[in-house]
């Protein structure tokens, strides 16, 4: 009988923790089957971040590193400089991304450091239960919004693909999303394009894939999928925002 | 060994790490480790070597962690209030089980402190490097020519014992120039079967990670953690005794004022007091052996720091109240005379006959 699909084998065979309808385990799928239909496996290391992924280091059946909160593309550097043939990805959420590590988000990015980023963007801290996060929806409710993210007190959330494709160092930088079959289908083109990205040395890719958090958003699954195309991608458009991967030298 | 050469000791002690097989430096501004860094952006290119400027301090030990993390030896450079902002990364070193070297070129604190050297930063260094239980090896040189060995020892028994090393210098040794000469370069380096540097396919693959949520499976690993760091204290405690044997008053310092006690420690002596120095090389491990033993045989202690009091501290658990301790200081950019620490002796011995 011919085999039509099975799992990534660099997936591992620990049980996810994630929670029940959160996508974070869509995208997991997404980057280990780029990774091993690239071939890649064996030289791939992979940084964890501080939030729900926190525990990818167990998952990916690639060599991983745990960062501290927000830290994972200076790791990600570290490991890039000590093996610039290695393939170095980081895997990290909002708030890790866009609020404790933007320093580290826009250098690793402005210097064009040679990783590639996943970023999941849910628009709220999911692993200390439902905290607004840089990218909370004006009005959206968390844990610290009670009567919604009242911009004249926090302030706007932050787009990161528009934000990271003002610099230099940056060669390829898409917003996805795992909403719908054919957008999985898309994100995951388009996380293979940014290791392709790196592999072929052009400098700093990044992928925001919008995801859902139905238990610190309060709705069901399905309701969270709708939450997420009636909210989330108005303010967070999908498509490229930067490419400059058609460029023999990449971004130098 | 090589020629003897003339060196500013930031810069001697950059050079010993190129030689001790460092190829990995990041680092970022601050006033008085700054010819580390310059010192590595100039050779590094030239040698195939890594140098980075990081965005911050914050950034640069986790630039270290993720090149330890791959099996290099990785470096990072930074004077006190900069290591403040190391200390979350350096906790995670050490959580994580990563050998690597960090240097603190001390100035004067708390806040901004100064720019002048001090010592004031010896209770983080041996204390609170960082959150949680754990240790890093201290190396506190006080010439330029030991800047260059603990510079190779340091990395030899971070690996060894798979723990961050810290060596503790100040602005005074950095930017002191003394003859040096060179061990030869290190061209092997410890087996890490450990790192995360691609499993190749031919192995599970590897995990460098801090976070243990089951709490028996943290406390199995910092108790692990804590069996290496008994080795530590048993096998690696330094110092060097000069004059201790029959002293009366054994003065403890470290690093430049160790060399300032030396004097007044001659001066004592060609006055008729039995004075001794005995110079930690190692501040964790303290040196309590050396210190407990002459402990039984001297009338009291003097701790000469650059700070208000903090190794004292150390001093007096390892004398276990046998005799007094008492301490002698100023803080960052006051360097203490040897005439000074002549006269708090000889009050100490009952003021001049």
């Amino acid at each position: 009988m011919a085999i039509v699909y099975e799992k990534s084998k660099m997936l591992t065979d620990a049980p996810l923790h994630y929670c029940p309808g959160c996508t974070h385990g869509i995208i997991h799928k997404l980057v280990a089957e780029s990774l091993q239909e690239l071939d890649v496996g064996g030289k791939a290391v992979g940084v964890a971040p501080v939030g729900c992924a926190v525990m990818a280091y167990n998952y990916f059946a690639c060599d991983m590193v745990e960062a501290p909160h927000g830290r994972a593309p200076a790791i990600a550097t570290g490991l890039k400089r000590a093996l610039p043939d290695g393939v170095i990805f980081t895997y990290q959420g909002d708030g890790d991304l866009a609020a404790i590590g933007t320093a580290e988000t826009v250098h690793a990015a402005t210097r064009g450091e040679n990783i590639t980023v996943i970023f999941v963007n849910n628009a709220i801290y999911g692993m200390t239960g439902g905290q607004m996060a840089p990218t909370t929806l004006p009005g959206q409710v968390t844990q610290t919004t009670p009567y919604g993210r009242d911009v004249t007190v926090s302030g706007f959330p932050v787009r990161v693909c528009e934000m990271l494709s003002t610099l230099s160092g940056v060669a390829y930088a898409e917003r996805v999303s795992v909403d719908t079959v054919p957008n999985i289908r898309k994100a995951k083109a388009a996380i293979k394009k940014a290791f392709e990205t790196q592999m072929a040395k052009k400098g700093f890719s990044i992928v925001e894939v919008l995801s859902t958090c139905p238990t610190n958003w309060g709705l069901t699954p399905l309701e969270a999928l709708e939450w997420l195309r009636q909210n989330m991608m108005p303010y967070y458009p999908l498509g490229v925002y930067q490419d400059r991967t058609g460029n023999e030298k990449g971004v130098f | 060994m090589s020629e003897r050469v003339l060196m500013k000791g930031n810069e001697a002690m950059a050079e010993a790490a190129i030689r001790a097989g460092c190829r990995h430096f990041f680092g970022y501004p601050i006033t008085p480790q700054t010819e580390v860094a310059a010192y590595m952006a100039k050779k590094m290119p030239k040698i195939g070597g890594t140098y980075l400027q990081a965005e911050s301090e914050i950034a640069a030990v986790n630039m270290v962690l993720g090149a330890s993390a791959a099996g290099v030896r990785a470096m990072t450079s930074s004077s006190s209030p900069g290591i403040s902002l190391k200390t979350e990364g350096i906790s995670y070193i050490a959580g994580s089980d990563l050998p690597c070297l960090i240097v603190n070129v001390e100035r004067g604190g708390p806040g901004l402190g100064g720019i002048q050297p001090a010592q004031s930063d010896y209770w983080q260094a041996t204390r609170a490097l960082g959150h949680g239980d754990f240790h890093a090896l201290v190396f506190a040189p006080s010439t330029v020519q030991e800047l260059v060995n603990v510079v190779f020892l340091a990395y030899d028994l971070a690996e060894k014992y798979r723990m961050p090393a810290l060596l503790l210098s100040d602005g005074l040794l950095g930017q002191m120039m003394e003859p040096v000469s060179f061990p030869e370069p290190v061209t092997q380096t410890a087996e890490k079967p450990w790192a995360a540097c691609g499993h190749g396919n031919k192995r599970p693959h590897n995990i460098v990670n801090s976070l243990y949520l089951q709490p028996e499976e943290l406390e199995r690993t910092v108790r692990e953690r804590f069996q290496r760091y008994a080795q530590v204290e048993r096998e690696e405690q330094r110092c060097q005794e000069y004059l201790c044997d029959d002293a009366d008053y054994i003065l403890t310092a470290f690093g430049a004022t160790a060399r300032i006690s030396q004097s007044a420690v001659d001066t004592l002596r060609s006055q008729g007091i039995k004075a001794g120095l005995l110079r930690p090389i190692t501040l964790w491990p303290f040196p309590k052996d050396a210190i407990r033993r002459h402990a039984a045989h001297a009338k009291a202690f003097l701790s000469v720091e650059m700070n208000m009091g903090q190794m004292v501290d150390d001093v007096r658990l390892a004398v276990e109240g046998k005799v007094p301790v008492e301490f002698f200081g100023h803080t960052g950019g006051i360097i203490p005379r040897p005439s000074e620490i002549v006269e708090k002796v000889k009050t100490m011995a009952g003021g001049d006959k």
